[in-house]
């Protein structure tokens, strides 16, 4: 039993009792985070002082949180400068009104749309500390499962009607049905090659709740009777190894992993780690297993499919990370409650990564069903001051946009594929104004065309034909003739590409050309830029403002500026190359930028 | 006994090739084609597969990398950030470009898709740590640290 393992008490009497914790999990530290705890375990403070996941908030970072007297109060911003203050308030047990910033994260905008239960212990708990896990409801989840046959437990699975988190939405229960029935040596493998630009949910995960993602794996070797599994991880990800590895370790050193679990015949489970070596398509499930067998992550086609042949040639169930962690989540809070949250089709909540033109950025958990303007604008609190959202991004490069107008659109599966953008791991990036969406999908473009791994024509080379036609019309050179060649090679590309980084590839340019069309006509039509990004359609011009103080034509790399001091200044259009720098140099609004 | 001969006795089989090449890779900064031949002779893997997988990933260099590595992140946050100025910043005050290394070997300047610190974009990796919200003039006194 797991009360005999681990001091579940011992845990919960932790996490009440005084308290100061650090959220050091990968934003925290690129905060500033780890001199910040180094100084408040310095300080004495007669209490314990643990290093934390991360709550989310990652606009708030560093974040502190102190528990006194059995009173809660979160500070956000804590720097090595500002962190003396806390310490002296925390000394003579007051709030720090400067750095406070709420009791409940509850209390907070951020956080009231919110549904957090995957993510309920991150930024909370200690992520290595097995009592405080098992406090939060921990290692009920496999308990329960354990209690049941195999059989039932895949049928819960298909009753919560979980679906992947990785991007596709298949019904998980399904999956491990197929493979259930399956004989012999099995594989399972958790995917954490969280290679979309924009996304960072698995790795928060990773780094702030492994347990949960280890006990997710647990049920899944349980129900399906695979007893050796790898979890593949992005190289770029240095502390998610680290901390899943010491959880791994830990669950070994309690028999938690190994053979006969939980005293039970034949459940028998290892767990490797496998670093990737920077790859995008090995995201990919079929050049995931290449690469987790040492060679070149080239994708292969399916079927077969990894439920009939995978690693080593032997059936192999591949889930993602999120999809783990909802495992988890599902059998510790029981399928009825699950299935309560979401929408019809899509159940449960999302994580989704709120990044860009948004004032609030970090890592939400929200219901499925929740809108798409809920999330950017409750949740992330709208663009940044001055500017205005335009458009999001959702699914990374195999995604696409969804204009402000059509905010009201829900998050689920279907919704968000019918829109022409997918759910995808999860990534949201806010656009605003100032973003030219030419210019957003040739980036992606850019991105495909150099992770494409070349196997097959149609995405090795018209990828690269594509990307090239759209810096083209950036460039002030396109004609109408190259928006219908992108249209129709685009098509192409998606209908005759091998895997799905080739057949997704081009969404980004059809979603956008589908809301934005306008956008595309201007740029080869009038050779304008709405947005003002694309260089090549720029014109700078100096105004009456100028007083002559020639700091533009120092800064001017071209040359291209001219006048006596004092004077109005002028720029000679035949030697400007448009690189903003008399724009951004300029103290007195002198410099006009158009497009 | 010299280094490769530790990594080459830790593993045994061809599926940990790319294992024993991070390894290669974390110790010598690059992988040789000296050290490819020994990985050759040592998991009985010819050597064009062996130069395949090094080529194939990202993160396996073939020429040697300068003390730290400098991974500008040009993910799609960091990107609508502006990130585009910061690495030509970067290239200036190194006096280097994508992928060369500094003339004194300090740093090596790379771009990566996404390093995960979207929300704190735009963002780089120095080595291992990562900094965020970065301006011309913290990437500045950034770099003094090292």
């Amino acid at each position: 039993m797991i009360k005999d393992l681990i001091d579940r008490e011992g845990g919960a009497k932790a996490l009440e009792s005084d308290r100061v914790t650090v959220g050091i999990a990968t934003c925290g530290i690129a905060a500033g985070a780890m001199p910040v705890l180094e100084k408040i375990k310095k300080a004495n403070l007669g209490m314990p002082v643990e290093g934390v996941g991360c709550a989310g908030m990652c606009y708030n970072e560093p974040i502190v949180t102190v528990m006194q007297d059995g009173v809660k109060s979160v500070y956000k911003k804590v720097t090595e400068d500002n962190v003396g203050e806390l310490i002296d308030c925390i000394k003579s047990k007051k709030v720090c009104k400067k750095l406070f910033a709420c009791s409940e994260l509850t209390d907070l905008d951020y956080y009231k749309k919110q549904k957090r239960i995957v993510m309920k212990n991150c930024g909370l708990i200690d992520p290595l500390n097995l009592s405080q896990y098992c406090a939060m409801g921990g290692f009920s989840g496999i308990e329960l499962a354990v209690s049941k046959k195999p059989a039932e437990v895949v049928k819960m699975v298909l009753d919560a009607r979980l679906r992947g988190r990785g991007g596709a939405g298949f019904p998980t229960g399904l999956k491990w049905d197929i493979f259930s029935k399956k004989s012999g040596k099995k594989y399972l493998v958790c995917n954490g090659d969280e290679g979309d630009p924009g996304a960072f949910m698995n790795r928060t995960l990773m780094e702030s709740d492994p347990f949960r993602i280890l006990e997710g794996m647990m049920i899944a070797a349980y129900a399906t009777g695979a007893d050796e599994a790898f979890v593949y991880t992005r190289a770029e990800y240095p502390l998610a190894i680290e901390t899943m590895s010491a959880a791994i370790k830990i669950l070994q050193e309690k028999g938690l992993l190994g053979e006969n679990i939980l005293g039970k015949n034949g459940f028998n489970l290892s767990i490797k780690i496998k670093k990737g070596a920077g790859a995008f398509v090995c995201g990919e499930e079929t050049a995931l297993m290449n690469s987790i067998m040492g060679e070149r992550g080239y994708p292969l086609p399916r079927p077969p499919y990894p439920a009939e042949r995978g690693l080593w040639g032997k059936p192999t169930n591949i889930n993602n990370v999120g999809t783990f962690g909802h495992v988890a989540t599902v059998f510790q809070m029981g399928v009825e409650e699950y299935q309560k949250i979401g929408t019809e089709k899509s159940r449960g909540t999302k994580i989704i990564c709120l990044v860009g033109k948004v004032e609030r950025s970090g890592v939400v958990e929200v219901p499925m069903g929740i809108t798409i303007g809920e999330i950017v604008e409750e949740i992330g609190g709208g663009a940044p001051k001055g500017t205005e959202v335009k458009a999001v991004q959702s699914g990374g490069p195999a995604g696409g946009c969804i204009p402000k107008d059509m905010f009201d659109l829900k998050l689920d599966f279907e919704t968000l594929n019918d829109a022409g953008a997918i759910m995808g791991s999860g990534g949201l990036i806010v656009l605003d104004d100032e973003d030219c969406m030419v210019g957003v999908a040739k980036y992606f473009m850019n991105f495909t065309q150099e992770e494409s791994c070349g196997k097959c024509t149609p995405c090795r080379e018209g990828n690269t034909r594509l990307y090239e036609l759209l810096d083209k019309i950036t460039r002030g050179a396109g004609t109408e003739q190259d928006l219908k060649t992108i249209k129709k090679l685009s098509e192409f590309v998606k209908s005759c590409s091998l895997c799905g980084l080739g057949q997704n590839a081009p969404n980004p340019i059809l979603s956008t050309m589908r809301y934005f069309w306008g956008e595309y006509l201007e740029h080869v039509r009038d050779k304008h830029c709405r947005a003002g990004a694309c260089a090549s359609m720029l014109a700078y011009k100096i105004n009456e403002n100028c007083v002559g103080c020639g700091s533009c034509a120092r800064v001017c790399p071209a040359g291209a500026i001219s006048g006596s001091p004092k004077q109005k200044h002028f720029i000679d259009d035949e030697k400007c190359i448009k690189c903003g720098k008399c724009f951004e140099t300029c103290n007195f609004n002198a410099v006009e930028k158009s497009g | 006994m010299a280094k490769i001969d530790d990594i080459l006795a830790k593993y045994d089989s061809a599926h940990e090739l790319i294992d024993m090449l991070e390894d290669i890779q974390a110790e010598y900064g690059y992988i040789s084609e000296e050290n490819m031949r020994k990985v050759e002779q040592d998991l009985k893997i010819p050597l064009v597969d062996i130069y395949g997988v090094v080529t194939f990933y990202s993160a396996f260099k073939l020429k040697p990398s300068g003390k730290h590595t400098i991974k500008v992140c040009t993910g799609t946050a960091c990107h609508v950030k502006k990130s585009d100025s910061l690495k030509e910043h970067l290239m200036k005050a190194l006096s280097v470009k994508e992928g060369e290394t500094t003339s004194d070997g300090k740093f090596t300047l790379e771009l990566v898709n996404c390093i995960g610190a979207c929300a704190k974009s735009p963002a780089m990796m120095i080595d291992e740590k990562v900094y965020g919200e970065l301006t011309a003039k913290k990437i500045d006194s950034i770099l003094k640290e090292y």
